[in-house]
């Protein structure tokens, strides 16, 4: 099995995740195309892990799941709090830090 | 003690120079710090105590000088006991700069000169004291008044007892901030306050030929200190020795109010009457005087600037006589008096070795009775309420007899009248100058005639005549407290000329100055000591014809006069030439660089900031807010990462 | 192979539909299936842990706390489409258009070495071999991963807490509250009407119908209304349509509540 399909279709992923940050502007789905970022990001650890014949892919790939899930915890913590606050979801809604 | 002896250095020209090589101080001399300590003390404790030294800060203003006094006199006796070979000694009180190897001490030098010099600030300056108890008894700030007084004693005693020129700035600096503060003492005042800023403005022209002096000592010798200067200034060149006698000269020119730096002195007279008789005659202005004689061993070496120093005093002392007889200012004739006697100083500084010690004999009679008239002239104001003009005295003899005798006795020395102190010290000036040149001697001669001219105009204005007294004015005797200053004055300056009796001056002064030249004369001493006495008789004269004899003065100055009464009237255009020459090119160079300042050099500093400004402005439009726009410029930073990871792994 | 084939062209389309469907539930679910493919891959790519690890945690925990995110902000704050941003939506998809092809290229031209796979390294098993690395080399990372989410779990806290500022009213202090609102304004004291309640139906999105025959708002859930279950539109005539259609679909409960609702009527 190549190597190169699984980057591909990881790359398109990681394209896939970042363009939906920049279009959507309900901060939850926004969250979860961070998540899909970070999963694209996964799936070419554990490919090159396999490439390289050695384990500390997955091991990374592990950790970024660690991450993401506090990150996940505290993220959602924000946006509800920010919901309670401001009665909205939207990540444009919250632009008062500027000029 | 023997090989500290003085020592003469003949000269191709003839002249010589006097090093200065002072012993240690010892004994009952080693209290020479007491003699400043004490009026600064005096300072210290009336300006910074505040108010609550009011009730007795004019006593105790009184008794720092008198204190300095008797320590002075007490060193007197001292020196007078010593072979005139031990006659210098120094007391080296700390180190006051260290830079470098470079080092200056700050010590205390007495000699003949300084030593004469105590006695006359101490002995003049207490008198002047216990005067200002009564002149200044009903003004609030009285402790302020003797605060700064005291402060002004311990800067001139600094000034003449330094043994360094560095320290001798030290006091001409004091001095000048003590006369700034003392002329605008009734800073309330507009004149006052524009006559103070007017005198330290002009002063420090002054002093920037004396800093000048002591840079030029300092990089040319290493050293600022007479001891180093004298014994330095034989291997000098000659136009070394040149530029420092002419920046000393400028020094001088500033202090002593002489031409072209003598503007300040007449408005100086704002300042209450007891601050011109001690400052503005007896003491501070002569400070330039000390400074020619004191540097005697610089002058040695440079002719050029030893004729500049005669033709500055010869100038001045025709100057000030013909602005003395225009002014109906009692204060400011006097003024113009004390400048015009200043320059028969400078003129006698000039001449050399044969000049030095009549300069001081003449600085220390005229401190005696130019001191005492300055005190008369504050008795009389006190008398007429503080009125100056002479137009509205007349007749005053009556009705205060002793300040009208005190007075006259300074009237007949200023003119030189035998015998008393001004006749003798004068005359050996005009000889002197005869002996240097006829021109210089007949310039002399003519400001005598002039002197005695002005001088009984004061005289018949103020004393004789008929009453041209204000409504309500009541002119009285001053109380005791100011007449006992004034009769001890006029006593000094009837017998000040015993000092030459037998030529004690001369010899007193010879271990500072070198022996006296002798000069030659064209006719003998006793027939031009009768010519100067006819040709005074003859100012008295014609001062009587003009001003007494019968005549009514008008209440108001003449207009309709010749040129040459309104040029005196008008200083001679002293203030209109500074103004023409340097204040009005000054103010035009002051708008152009305001100019080149307002537009050029701020134009280009504010528009970099509202270029700067500007841009933020825009740029920061930049931050909008909203996450997803930063998130964009985040992709495109990635993607410009990536391109580069790229570009640099492909190639 | 097969694996990778198959999910592939799946796993782009749900990642696309993700992106641009409406409701943050359908992306959520959409998310869902992504992750569980990837977990699939990485079985496929000898990692079974990270598979366990990616359905449980991931697929599991993570996506349920969205869910759970998602049905307490309210399942109704669905993005308006109106751009607020102008030129941001061009903006994106140019510059990820030429992100995506720029990696892929990159990929493209790099030149990768033959797999060596993980038979050595998983010879023991994965986890063992994972679990050697983790407790190994790696054990001050896993160390500080365990303090960094007990300090995510505590910042959760604080952010989600908020302090009652004021005391927590009784239910004397309710009834008293209701009273004085039916004196003031004259607020209907009762509890709101059931839904289903007078209607032909007994379910939670059928409106009530009042005894003049309208039907009340009040009486079914905001969420379906905001959701499109429910017509917004409540006039009669509307709820007759609703009520027709149904009929036709279900005779018998038709029939049930006609006795039932219409019984009076005749």
């Amino acid at each position: 099995m190549n190597t190169d399909h699984y980057l591909t279709l990881s790359a398109l992923l990681f394209t896939i995740g970042a363009v939906g940050v920049l279009v959507r502007r309900n901060a939850i789905v926004v969250f979860m195309c961070v998540e899909l970022m970070l999963n694209a990001s996964n799936l070419a650890l554990v490919s090159f892990s396999r490439a390289h014949g050695q384990l500390d892919g997955q091991v990374a790939a592990f950790f970024v799941m660690v991450v993401a899930a506090a990150e996940v915890v505290v993220g959602l913590a924000i946006i509800v709090a920010i919901f309670r606050s401001r009665r909205s979801a939207s990540v444009d809604d919250a632009s008062l830090l500027k000029y | 003690m023997s090989q500290l002896a003085v020592r003469v250095i003949p000269l191709a020209s003839g002249e010589v120079g006097v090093p200065v090589v002072p012993a240690e101080a010892d004994g009952l001399l080693s209290l020479v710090w007491l003699v400043v300590a004490l009026p600064a003390l005096g300072a210290a404790v009336l300006l910074l105590g505040g108010r609550r030294t009011d009730p007795w800060g004019h006593l105790f203003g009184c008794a720092m000088p008198i204190g300095s006094f008797v320590v002075g006199l007490a060193a007197f006796a001292q020196l007078l006991g010593r072979d005139a070979e031990e006659r210098q000694v120094r007391q080296a009180l700390w180190t006051w700069l260290e830079v470098g190897d470079w080092q200056a001490e700050f010590a205390l030098l007495l000699d003949p000169l300084s030593m004469l010099f105590v006695l006359l600030i101490c002995g003049v300056g207490s008198l002047i004291h216990v005067y200002s108890v009564g002149y200044m008894a009903h003004d609030a700030n009285r402790r302020r008044f003797f605060g700064q007084l005291n402060l002004f004693v311990t800067a001139m005693l600094v000034l003449v007892l330094a043994d360094d020129y560095l320290g001798v700035f030290l006091g001409w600096e004091g001095v000048g901030l003590a006369s700034y503060l003392l002329i605008g003492f009734w800073a309330h005042k507009d004149s006052a306050a524009t006559a103070a800023k007017k005198a330290f403005i002009v002063n420090r022209v002054g002093d920037l030929g004396m800093s000048l002096a002591v840079m030029l000592m300092v990089a040319t010798f290493g050293t600022s200190s007479f001891a180093g200067v004298s014994a330095a200034m034989p291997d000098a060149s000659e136009g070394t020795a040149t530029a420092l006698g002419l920046l000393l000269l400028l020094a001088a020119c500033g202090k002593s109010a002489q031409v072209p730096l003598q503007s300040w002195l007449l408005d100086a007279m704002e300042g209450p009457t007891p601050v011109s008789a001690l400052i503005h005659a007896a003491t501070m202005v002569t400070a330039g005087v000390y400074l020619v004689v004191r540097s005697s061993f610089v002058y040695a070496f440079t002719p050029t600037a030893e004729t500049a120093v005669v033709v500055v005093g010869l100038v001045t002392l025709l100057v000030g006589a013909i602005i003395g007889c225009a002014k109906d200012d009692i204060k400011k004739a006097l003024a113009g008096s004390t400048m015009s006697q200043i320059g028969y100083m400078m003129l006698a500084a000039g001449i050399g070795p044969a000049g030095y010690a009549f300069a001081i004999f003449h600085l220390l009679t005229h401190g005696f009775f130019k001191a005492g008239m300055f005190l008369g002239a504050g008795s009389v104001m006190h008398a007429t309420d503080d009125d100056v003009d002479m137009r509205h005295y007349g007749a005053l003899r009556t009705a205060m007899p002793v300040t009208f005798a005190t007075f006259a006795v300074g009237y007949l020395a200023i003119i030189g009248f035998p015998p008393f102190s001004g006749f003798f010290s004068k005359d050996r000036i005009i000889e002197a100058a005869f002996g240097e040149g006829w021109i210089y001697g007949t310039g002399a001669l003519i400001g005598a005639g002039i002197t005695a001219f002005y001088m009984t105009r004061v005289m018949l204005l103020t004393f004789l005549g008929s009453k041209r007294w204000r409504d309500g004015v009541h002119p009285h005797e001053s109380p005791r407290v100011m007449t006992t200053p004034l009769i001890v004055l006029a006593v000094l300056s009837l017998v000040g000329g015993v000092l030459i009796l037998g030529g004690w001056i001369t010899g007193w002064l010879e271990p500072v100055t070198g022996p006296e030249e002798p000069h030659d004369l064209f006719v003998s001493p006793l027939v031009l000591t009768g010519i100067i006495t006819l040709v005074v008789l003859g100012g008295v004269a014609i001062g009587w014809f003009t001003y007494g004899a019968g005549r009514t003065i008008a209440d108001y100055p003449p207009a309709n006069v010749r040129f040459a009464t309104r040029a005196a009237r008008a200083d001679l255009f002293g203030d209109a030439l500074n103004e023409a020459v340097f204040m009005r090119p000054g103010q035009q160079l002051t708008k152009a660089l305001l100019f080149v300042d307002d537009k050029i050099v701020d134009g280009f500093v504010n528009g970099l900031a509202a270029l700067v400004g500007g841009s933020s402005g825009a740029a920061r439009r930049a931050q909008t807010g909203f996450v997803r726009t930063y998130a964009l410029t985040m992709l495109g930073g990635a993607l410009i990462t990536v391109v580069a990871t790229l570009a640099v792994t492909l190639t | 192979m097969i694996a990778f084939w198959a999910l592939a062209p799946l796993m782009v389309l749900a990642a696309v539909g993700m992106v641009l469907v409406r409701k943050a539930v359908h992306s959520a679910l959409l998310l869902a299936f992504v992750m569980v493919c990837l977990a699939v891959l990485y079985a496929a790519q000898q990692a079974p842990f990270l598979f366990a690890v990616q359905i449980i945690v991931y697929t599991g925990a993570i996506l349920m706390l969205f869910l759970f995110v998602l049905m307490l902000v309210g399942v109704d704050a669905s993005d308006s489409v109106v751009e607020t941003i102008p030129g941001q939506r061009l903006a994106a998809t140019v510059l990820g258009l030429l992100f995506g092809l720029v990696l892929v290229l990159g990929v493209a031209q790099a030149t990768m070495s033959a797999s060596v796979g993980l038979g050595a390294a998983n010879r023991d098993g994965n986890v063992d071999a994972l679990a050697t690395l983790l407790f190994g080399p790696y054990v001050l990372a896993f160390e500080v991963t365990s303090a960094l989410l007990i300090t995510a779990a505590l910042g959760a806290m604080v952010l989600a807490h908020s302090e009652r500022l004021t005391p927590k009213p009784t239910q004397r202090d309710l009834a008293a509250q209701r009273i004085r609102d039916y004196a003031d304004h004259g607020k209907h004291l009762g509890p709101m009407p059931t839904p289903g309640v007078y209607a032909r139906h007994n379910a939670v999105d059928t409106p009530a119908l009042l005894p003049d025959g309208s039907p009340s708002s009040l009486s079914v859930s905001r969420s379906l209304q905001a959701r499109g279950t429910i017509p917004a539109d409540l006039s009669p005539a509307a709820v007759d349509r609703t009520a027709t259609a149904l009929d036709s679909t279900d005779s018998h409960q038709r029939s049930a509540a006609k006795h039932t609702d219409r019984g009076s009527g005749r």
